[in-house]
C-alpha cells in the first residue's frame, strides 16, 4: 500500500515548505510540492498543507496575492469535497484571504515580529485535528510571525487552539488556531512542523500532521 | 489609459495599531495636538477600457481591500 | 573637470598619485566612466589597499580547508562530501546614514556571497555596535538596524541563530553592523567566480538596475562620517528581500542542474567589481553591452550603469548552449536573466554604450594593480593595571550584582533575537541566548555551532592580546556547545589607519588573532575589512569581530547554557584569575586585562568538546561580560532554577564576582560524572567543584559571606534592561 499523498503548496516567497514536507514524511505520508500556476491537484491528493513564509513578500496584505492564484481554486474544490487542508502561519493567512476560513490576521499588537516558544492549549478536542487530545491539554509549539492577531467572529468557526498565559499578539479570544465549522480546514499561526523532532525541543506538532493522513 | 487613485483605509471602529503608534510618536516629538491618526494605502492604477472607476471598484472588492477590516474609495483625478 | 571645478579624479576620491598611476598604466587619459571605475575599485572598501598586505599574517590553510580566502566565501569540509561556506561582512557606513536599509542590505549582500559559491544558506548572525541607549540617536539606530536585519532575514527565510551587541560612547557617531552567513554545499557543486570559456555568455540575473548606491563604495566606506553626511543620503541602497528569496532559490536550482560555469554577486561597485573580479580570476576578458542591461529608470549614464549598487543581482557565466535553459529557469522563478555580454581572450573589461566603446581596461589594473598604502605604526603607551585601592568597594554586593545585570551590555538580548526568525528550516538545535547557535547540517546527523565575538576594550588597551582574546572568546563559546572549532572568518572594523595609534592596533590585533587561530587550529577562510570608522568625536575602539564555526559530530550531543536539575554539581573549569581591569563592572576601558594563555585555551576547548562528546555535561556557559556572578545568574535564569556555590575571594570579593579576563567556564553535571570530567583535565586546566544546582535563588559564598538574590529578581532586571532603556 503506497503512502498517503499530501500536497505541500509553494508560492514565490514560501519558506517553510521543506520542513512541512519533512514533517509529513515523519508521520508516514508522501509529500509533493505544487507550483502556484498549477490549476489542478493530482487525483490522488489526500490532503493539503499550506506552509508558512512570506508568499509574495507579504505585499498588499499577508496572503492576499497567494490566495488569488490558480492553485487555490483547486484547493477550494478539494476542501468543498471534504478533503483536509492545514494552513500554517502564512498558510492560515492565505486561508482567511481565500475565505476558506473566517476572519483576518492583523499585525501583532506590538507591531513587531515575534519568534518565541508558544504555550498552547487545546480548546476543542472534537475536531479532526485534535482527535485523541483532551480539552485543556498543553502543546508546546513555537510561533514566529509579524501579523498573527486573528480578528473576526469566533462564532463563525471552531476554535481549536488558544495561547495560554499572556496573549502574545492581540489575537481575539487568544485564538491561535481555528477550523471551519465542518472541521476539515484548519489554520494556525504557530508552526507545528518545528515541533516534530525531539532535537528541536518538542514533538507536540506531530498530532496535526498525523491528522492529515486520516 | 486613465489614472485612477484608490485609497484603502482601516474601517472606522477597527483598532488601528499602526495609527496609534504614529500618533504616539508624533506626540513624543511635540505634535501633541493630534486627535487621531489612521494609516492606509494609496494605490495608483493606469486603467484602459471603459468605466475605469468601476473596474477599479471591482479590483478593490476582489483584491485591493479586505472588506472585513478595510474601506476603500475610488477617485479619477483630472 | 568635475562639477565643483576640481579635477574629476579628486571629486571621485582618487589621490593625485593614484590618478597618475592610472594614466601611466592605461597609456592614455581614461574616459570618465573608466575613471569612475578606477576610483571605486581602488577605494579602500573594494581594494583593501591598507590592509591586504597585513592579512597575509592569518593562517588560511588546513586539512579541512576546501577553499580559502580569495573567493566570495571560504569553504570547509564537514564530512559526507559536504562543505560549510561562511563569511562575515560589514555595512557600517550605510547603516549610519539609513540604519534600516543599511542593515537589511548588509544581510542581503552577505547572503549573495554565500550563494555565489553555490551554497544553500542555513544560518545568519549579526554583530552590532552603537552608542549608549541613553542617547536618542543610538536608540533610533539600534531599533532601526535590528528591524532591518529582522525584516530582511525573516523574509528570505534564513534563521538568525546568534550574534552580539555592545553599546559604547565610541560608537555613537560610527555604528557598526556586521552580518555573517553560513551555507552548506556539496564539494562537487562548489562554484568559483572565475570566468572561463571564450565565447561563453555573461548573464545578469535578478533586479533591474537603477541609481542605488551610486558612489556608495568610494563615497561612504572610504571616508569618515562628517557633519555633512546628509549629502551621502542618496547613495543608500534599498533592499527587496522577496526578490532575494527568489534569487537564492534560482541560484541553487541552476547550480544543482549544473547550468553555471561561474557565479558572482554584485555588491560594492556593482557590475564593475563583479565583472572585473570574474575576468581577473579567470585570466580572461569580459565584453559588456550596457544597452542590454535591464534598467529601472531612464537616463542612466553608462558610468552609472557600470557602478550602480542596485541590490539582488548576480552575474553568471553560461555556455551558449545552456543559455536558453537558464533563461527558462529564471522565468519559472519570476526573475530576469539577461545575456549582456561574453567572455573574451583579451584580459580586458570592455563596455559598449549605444554601439560605442566607452570602457576598455585590462581587468587586472582594476583588481590587482592597486597601489598599496603603508600603515603607519605608532604604538600607544602600555597601560598600567588597575590598582584596586582606586576602586571603591561596594557596600552591598547584591545591589552591585543587580545593577550589573541591568547594564544593556550585560543584559538579556531577547528584545533583539525575538524579532528574528530563529527557526526556519527546522534545523535550529540551540537558539540565540546561549553561548553559540547550533544548526543541524541538513541530511546528516551532524551539526555546526557558530558565534561572533570581539573583545574591543582589550584590543584598545593591549591589541595583540586583545586579538588573541577575541578569537579565544569565540572559540570557547563554540566549544561550550560541544562543537570543535574548525575554521574562522573575521571583520576588522577599525578607524582611520593613518591617524593616531589605529594602524599599530590594526597590525597588532591581526598578529594576535593569527597566533590564537593557529593555536586552536582554526584557519581563516574568508573575511572583510572596514576602515575609517570614526567621526569628528574620535575613532571607534579597534573592533576585530571574529566568527568561528565548530563541528558537532553528533547533533544530539549539543550542550546548552541552562542548569537542569536540583542536585547537579556545578564546576568551574579553566585557568587564570578574574581581574577588574576593563570589565563591565569597572565600566571603563581602563587597566590591563590579562593576556590569554593560548596553550591552555586549546586545552580548555579540548576538554569541553571531549566532555560533551562523552555526554558528561548537563550545561556549559562561558564567563564573559559581567564576570562569574552574571554567568552563574544566566545559567540559573535560563534554567528557571537556583544555585548554591562557593568561590575563592582572590584579591577582593567584588573582583571575584564581577571580574573578567580569564578563561573560565561554568558547567553542571550529574554527581556521578564529576570524576570523569575532572579526569579529562590535564595539568594546565583546573576543574573545581564549587557547589550545586539548588533552590530558587542564586547564592554565592565568598570567604564565609553569602550574597543571595532570587532568580526571579535577577531575571526581572536582566530581561527588562533593554526594553526599558528603549522606552526612555
Amino acid at each position: 500500500m503506497s503512502a498517503t499523498r499530501v500536497a505541500v503548496l509553494r508560492f514565490p516567497g514560501t519558506l517553510d515548505h521543506e520542513s512541512a514536507a519533512t514533517a509529513v514524511r515523519a508521520v508516514g505520508g508522501d509529500p509533493f510540492f505544487t507550483h502556484h500556476t498549477d490549476t489542478e491537484l493530482p487525483d490522488d491528493t489526500h490532503a493539503v498543507v499550506i506552509p508558512g513564509g512570506f508568499s509574495y513578500g507579504d505585499h498588499l496584505r499577508p496572503g492576499a496575492l497567494a490566495s488569488r492564484t490558480p492553485i487555490m481554486n483547486a484547493v477550494k474544490r478539494h476542501a468543498a469535497g471534504g478533503g483536509r487542508v492545514l494552513g500554517i502561519c502564512n498558510g492560515f493567512q492565505i486561508l482567511c484571504e481565500s475565505a476558506m476560513l473566517p476572519g483576518v490576521l492583523r499585525p501583532n499588537a506590538s507591531l513587531s515580529f515575534i519568534c518565541r516558544q508558544g504555550d498552547l492549549e487545546v480548546a476543542d478536542a472534537g475536531t479532526p485535528w485534535t482527535g485523541g487530545r483532551v480539552v485543556g491539554e498543553r502543546l508546546s509549539v513555537p510561533f514566529k510571525h509579524h501579523d498573527g492577531a486573528w480578528f473576526g467572529d469566533p462564532g463563525e468557526s471552531r476554535v481549536v487552539l488558544r495561547y495560554r498565559g499572556e496573549n502574545p499578539n492581540g489575537s481575539v479570544d487568544k485564538i491561535a488556531g481555528i477550523s471551519n465549522l465542518a472541521g476539515n480546514v484548519m489554520g494556525l499561526m504557530p508552526h507545528p512542523e518545528e515541533a516534530c523532532d525531539p532535537l528541536l525541543g518538542s514533538v507536540d506538532g506531530r498530532t496535526l500532521f498525523a491528522a492529515l493522513l486520516a | 489609459m486613465t489614472l485612477v487613485v484608490v485609497t484603502v483605509m482601516p474601517k472606522r471602529g477597527v483598532l488601528d495599531p499602526q495609527g496609534q503608534a504614529v500618533q504616539g510618536a508624533l506626540s513624543h516629538m511635540g505634535f501633541g495636538d493630534v486627535a487621531d491618526v489612521r494609516v492606509g494605502k494609496r494605490i495608483e492604477l493606469e486603467i484602459g477600457g471603459p468605466d475605469p472607476a468601476g473596474q477599479a471598484a471591482k479590483m478593490c472588492d476582489d483584491l485591493l481591500a479586505n472588506a472585513l477590516i478595510e474601506d476603500y474609495s475610488v477617485e479619477v483625478p483630472g | 573637470m568635475g562639477e565643483s571645478g576640481k579635477p574629476l579624479y579628486q571629486e571621485l576620491g582618487l589621490l593625485e598619485a593614484e590618478y597618475e598611476r592610472v594614466v601611466s598604466l592605461m597609456g592614455r587619459t581614461p574616459t570618465d566612466p573608466e575613471l569612475v571605475m578606477f576610483s571605486l575599485m581602488w577605494s579602500e572598501h573594494c581594494s583593501y589597499k591598507h590592509s591586504k598586505p597585513l592579512l597575509k599574517g592569518f593562517p588560511t590553510t588546513g586539512a579541512r580547508v576546501v577553499m580559502g580566502p580569495g573567493e566570495n566565501a571560504g569553504a570547509v569540509d564537514v564530512g559526507d562530501g559536504l562543505a560549510i561556506v561562511f563569511k562575515v561582512e560589514s555595512h557600517n557606513h550605510p547603516s549610519a546614514v539609513e540604519p534600516f536599509e543599511g542593515a537589511a542590505t548588509g544581510v542581503g549582500g552577505i547572503v549573495r556571497d554565500i550563494i555565489a559559491v553555490g551554497a544553500k544558506p542555513i544560518a545568519l548572525l549579526d554583530s552590532l555596535r552603537f552608542g549608549p541607549l541613553t542617547s536618542q540617536r543610538s536608540r533610533f539606530l539600534f531599533r532601526r538596524a535590528v528591524n532591518g536585519i529582522g525584516n530582511y532575514g525573516n523574509c528570505i527565510g534564513i534563521p538568525n541563530v546568534g550574534g552580539e551587541v555592545q553599546f559604547d560612547d565610541r560608537y555613537e557617531d560610527a555604528c557598526l553592523v556586521n552580518a555573517m552567513c553560513v551555507g552548506i554545499v556539496r564539494h562537487d557543486r562548489i562554484l568559483s567566480c572565475a570566468a572561463k570559456g571564450i565565447g561563453n555568455r555573461l548573464v545578469l540575473i535578478g533586479n533591474r538596475t537603477g541609481r542605488d548606491g551610486i558612489g556608495g563604495a568610494s563615497v561612504l566606506a572610504s571616508a569618515e562620517m562628517g557633519d555633512d553626511d546628509a549629502d551621502k543620503r542618496p547613495s543608500v541602497q534599498v533592499g527587496d528581500p522577496f526578490t532575494e528569496r527568489k534569487l537564492i532559490d534560482l541560484c541553487l536550482a541552476m547550480s544543482e542542474a549544473g547550468l553555471l560555469v561561474a557565479l558572482q554577486d554584485l555588491g560594492a561597485a556593482g557590475l564593475t567589481s563583479a565583472a572585473s573580479e570574474m575576468a581577473s580570476r579567470g585570466g580572461v576578458g569580459l565584453a559588456i553591452d550596457l544597452d542590454r542591461v535591464p534598467l529601472r529608470e531612464e537616463g542612466l549614464a553608462p558610468g552609472e550603469v557600470l557602478v550602480s549598487e542596485s541590490q539582488e543581482r548576480m552575474l553568471a557565466i553560461v555556455e551558449p548552449g545552456t543559455l536558453a535553459a537558464v533563461v527558462d529557469m529564471a522565468a519559472r522563478y519570476e526573475l530576469d536573466a539577461t545575456d549582456i555580454g561574453e567572455v573574451t581572450d583579451t584580459g580586458e573589461l570592455e563596455a559598449l554604450w549605444r554601439g560605442e566603446e566607452v570602457v576598455r581596461i585590462p581587468s587586472l589594473y582594476l583588481t590587482d594593480d592597486v597601489p598599496f598604502a603603508d600603515v603607519p605604526q605608532n604604538p600607544a603607551p602600555a597601560p598600567s593595571p588597575i590598582d584596586l585601592a582606586d576602586v571603591a568597594e561596594p557596600d552591598d554586593l547584591a545591589v552591585a550584582w543587580l545593577s550589573l545585570m541591568g547594564d544593556p551590555n550585560v543584559a538579556s538580548k531577547r528584545w533583539i533575537f525575538e524579532q528574528y526568525d530563529q527557526l526556519v528550516g527546522a534545523g535550529t538545535i540551540r537558539r540565540p541566548g546561549g553561548d553559540a547557535g547550533v544548526v543541524r547540517i541538513p541530511g546528516t546527523d551532524r551539526a555546526i555551532a557558530v558565534t561572533l565575538d570581539c573583545a574591543e576594550w582589550h584590543c584598545e588597551l593591549d591589541p595583540r592580546a586583545g586579538g588573541q582574546a577575541s578569537v579565544c572568546e569565540a572559540a570557547r563559546n563554540v566549544a561550550c556547545t560541544g562543537a570543535l572549532p574548525i575554521a574562522a572568518t573575521d571583520c576588522l572594523n577599525f578607524a582611520n589607519p593613518e591617524k593616531g595609534h589605529t594602524g599599530w592596533r590594526l597590525v597588532q590585533s591581526i598578529a594576535g588573532m593569527a597566533e590564537a587561530l593557529t593555536a586552536i587550529d582554526a584557519p581563516i577562510v574568508s573575511g572583510n575589512v572596514s576602515l575609517y570608522n570614526e567621526s569628528p568625536r574620535g575613532p571607534i575602539f579597534p573592533t576585530p569581530v571574529v566568527g568561528i564555526v565548530g563541528l558537532l559530530e553528533d547533533a544530539s550531543k549539543s550542550v546548552g547554557s541552562a542548569f537542569h536539575r536540583h542536585g547537579d554539581q556545578i564546576l568551574l573549569i579553566g585557568y587564570g584569575e578574574p581581574r577588574i581591569d576593563a570589565s563591565r563592572y569597572l565600566g571603563r576601558c581602563e587597566g590591563l586585562p590579562p593576556a590569554p594563555d593560548l596553550a591552555r585555551e586549546a586545552a580548555l576547548i579540548t576538554l569541553l568538546v571531549s566532555a560533551a562528546d562523552k555526554g558528561l555535561l548537563a550545561s556549559a556557559h562561558d564567563v564573559s561580560e559581567g564576570g562569574f556572578a552574571v554567568a552563574l545568574a544566566e545559567s540559573c535564569i535560563n534554567g528557571g532554577i537556583g544555585a548554591d556555590v562557593t568561590i575563592p575571594k582572590g584579591r577582593r570579593a567584588d573582583e571575584a564576582m564581577f571580574g573578567e579576563g580569564s578563561a573560565r567556564v561554568i558547567v553542571s553535571c550529574r554527581p556521578d560524572d564529576v570524576a570523569a570530567v575532572q579526569g579529562l583535565a590535564g595539568s594546565s586546566i583546573t576543574v573545581q567543584v564549587i557547589g550545586e544546582v539548588a533552590g530558587d535563588g542564586v547564592m554565592i559564598t565568598i570567604a564565609g559571606s553569602t550574597t543571595q538574590v532570587a532568580v526571579a529578581d535577577l531575571a526581572r532586571v536582566w530581561e527588562g534592561a533593554i526594553p526599558q532603556a528603549l522606552e526612555a
